[in-house]
């Protein structure tokens, strides 16, 4: 069985910073890590090639340095990397993202068997769309099961899948076939943390690198910017807010000018809270 | 959408993309919002986006169009009633038993078959996990751009839609445009925009298509449908009132403390981030970029600092009341009132004095 995982290289985004005047991303000092959601989706690749053997290959579309992240997906036990980085990719919207990876696969596929299942995260951190998952699966004409909690049945014969995927108000357990694209949730399995053996391996493993025409790519003109339908024009900082806080100085009893300072603001509260209250 | 590289990369560049709309999509008009049913329920989002739909059709004097895809009979025959209250010109209609559940094979066969025979300019959608799942197919199936989660929508000087979101886990904003591409897409979480009032309108014109499926062409089937238990459904995203707590609580015990006040309020209980990361609370409780959106009337927040991502999810309540030890603490530049207190100690005082307060003994006896 051939399982795929595309993970992303993200900006760890709660140490990210703004600067102060130019409003811009300060980057520098700011560590990368995988895409947690990838990471899920990376551990249900690789505890399904242990339960019905395979391989696992994992796939990032990026600058030269994305490798660090390929190269730790080998340690936690992934067979292959392939990191496709050209300058055609940059400024890519999701929707040249999903050509990009597209063709990617294709290639993958032509080289090393067709993925049976190919993996994302539900989003990444840095972008959130959650649109590159379903774009990759409507390019290749995977069934696509996205928000998916737990793979609960995977029939090889039969070429099945079963899935919980997490929807409004509940779970809906899904049946589809092979090859299929499936984004997870924080899933409640474990991250592995690798064995000595596959760091070992992945300190020396060779990360495969293709540009746009290595991977594939016959028109340039659907990558990076170029084939990005979408166009930033404004990136700015949330507006602070007119005034701070008006603080309570509480003296003795700092419950009871809280609550009055509540009710002085909004009048109205105290009779919809206390409506509530008698409710109890 | 709005990758580190890309906005590193080449913001200016992208800016200077100019809009030479192709004849082919001059015939683009009217905007759309996608009615999203699930078991025959419509979701709130939906009536969200209809108020700014409205707002957008007006400004580019076209028709408000609602999209109702679902099962045929009276759910779907309701929602379609229902949007001509929220303000809809006209309802497209597929109802085909088919799509009795959600499946993406067949929506996006609906959905699809609607704008390529009707050509909207404008097309909004929900961003749950519904929504989020459609439109990103269906926007890949056009070829066009989508701008996922948006917090603010309007009509530029030229006509296109400008979308606002949060990026980098909400410590930017950026405003995305569709120039050369129709439809223009975007989804907008639920809860960020106000629901329109709705007023009663007589029936509007429903325009149909027929699915053009049989169930055998599609693959994917729902072998069963697990309902969250009550328990389990929190009504966090439409609470009046929202108690809250973070890292400063100092254990998973003490969040105990955040449960007692909410349950004196009558209110939901939620937490930031950090809490479901340590396992401390379940993941549908989170408030912020990465969970729930809240417009209560009332936020309390307790021993959460403020990170940019907390800020995201609770902009849009009416008054935010912020307890922290850290005078400092980047929760009192967004909160309204603010108390420098420890959330541990000042929660239990504060729960019996609201308790105290509110009941009806201690109201009778002030009004006697």
């Amino acid at each position: 069985m051939h399982l795929l995982v595309c993970i992303k290289q993200v900006p760890d985004s709660g140490q990210i910073r703004v600067h102060p005047v130019t409003n811009t991303i300060m980057r520098q000092g700011v560590p990368t890590i995988i895409n947690p959601y990838d990471l899920f989706a990376l551990e249900a690749a690789l505890e399904l090639r242990d339960q019905f053997g395979g391989e696992v290959t994992v796939l990032t579309m990026g600058p030269p340095s994305a490798e660090d992240s390929l190269r730790k997906a080998l340690t936690f036990g992934a067979d292959r990397a392939v990191l496709l980085t050209d300058r055609f990719f940059a400024g890519a919207d999701p929707l040249a993202t999903t050509y990009a990876l597209a063709t990617a696969i294709r290639r993958i596929s032509s080289e090393f068997g067709a993925p049976d299942i190919v993996f994302t995260g539900k989003q990444t951190i840095d972008g959130d769309t959650a649109q590159v998952g379903p774009g990759i699966a409507k390019r290749l004409g995977l069934f696509q099961l996205t928000y998916v909690g737990k793979i609960s049945a995977l029939d090889l014969h039969a070429r099945t899948i079963d899935v919980e995927r997490r929807s409004e108000g509940g779970v809906q357990l899904l049946r589809t076939r092979l090859p299929c694209l499936v984004t997870m949730l924080e899933a409640t399995n474990q991250i592995r943390r690798g064995a000595m053996a596959d760091a070992l391996r992945a300190a020396r493993a060779t990360i495969l690198k293709w540009s746009a025409q290595q991977a594939g790519v016959d028109d340039i003109s659907q990558c990076g910017l170029r084939g990005s339908p979408t166009v930033v024009k404004r990136v700015f900082a949330p507006a602070a807010r007119n005034e701070k806080a008006t603080m309570i100085e509480p003296d003795e009893q700092p419950a009871e000018a809280l609550i009055n300072a509540i009710f002085r603001c909004r009048p109205a509260l105290e009779i919809e809270l206390a409506a509530l209250a008698r409710g109890y | 959408m709005n990758t580190a590289s890309e906005i590193g990369a080449s913001p200016s560049s992208r800016a200077a993309a100019k809009k030479q709309l192709s004849d082919r999509f001059k015939t683009y008009k009217h905007v759309w919002v996608f009615i999203e049913q699930e078991r025959g329920q419509v979701h709130s989002v939906s009536w969200e986006l209809m108020g700014v739909g409205r707002k957008l059709a007006d400004k580019l004097k076209v028709d408000l169009a609602a999209v109702v895809i679902g099962q045929e009979g009276e759910a779907s025959q309701a929602a379609a009633t229902e949007s001509f209250c929220y303000g809809a010109d006209l309802v497209y209609m597929v109802a085909d038993d088919l799509l009795k559940d959600y499946r993406n094979e067949s929506y996006i066969k609906a959905l699809t078959k609607l704008v390529n025979s009707y050509k909207p300019e404008i097309l909004l959608l929900g961003a749950t996990t519904l929504g989020r799942d459609l439109a990103g197919s269906v926007a890949t199936t056009l070829r066009t751009g989508l701008t996922a989660d948006c917090t603010e929508l309007d009509v530029d000087a030229d006509g296109s839609l400008a979308a606002t979101r949060p990026t980098f886990g909400g410590s930017l904003l950026c405003t995305i445009y569709t120039l050369n591409y129709r439809p223009q897409m975007a989804t907008v979480r639920p809860r960020v925009m106000p629901v329109p009032e709705r007023c009663a309108r007589p029936i509007g014109r429903i325009i149909t298509l027929p699915l053009g499926l049989v169930e055998d062409d599609i693959v994917t089937k729902v072998l069963s449908f697990l309902p969250d238990r009550d328990s389990a459904r929190s009504n966090l995203a439409y609470a009046d009132v929202v108690v809250a707590g973070g890292l400063g609580l100092g254990s998973s015990e003490n969040f105990r403390l955040v449960r007692r006040l909410a349950d004196v309020l009558g209110a939901e209980f939620g937490c930031s981030r950090p809490l479901v990361q340590k396992g401390w609370v379940t993941s549908d409780r989170q408030i912020g970029q990465t969970g729930k959106t809240i417009r209560p009337k009332l936020y309390i927040a307790a021993g959460i600092s403020g990170a940019i991502q907390h800020r995201v999810g609770v902009d849009g309540a009416d008054l935010i009341v912020a307890i922290n030890t850290e005078r400092n603490a980047p929760i009192f530049e967004f909160s309204h009132l603010g108390i420098v207190e420890d959330a541990i100690r000042l929660l239990p005082i504060l729960t019996e004095a609201f308790r105290a307060r509110l009941s009806p003994h201690s109201r009778d006896r002030i009004a006697g």
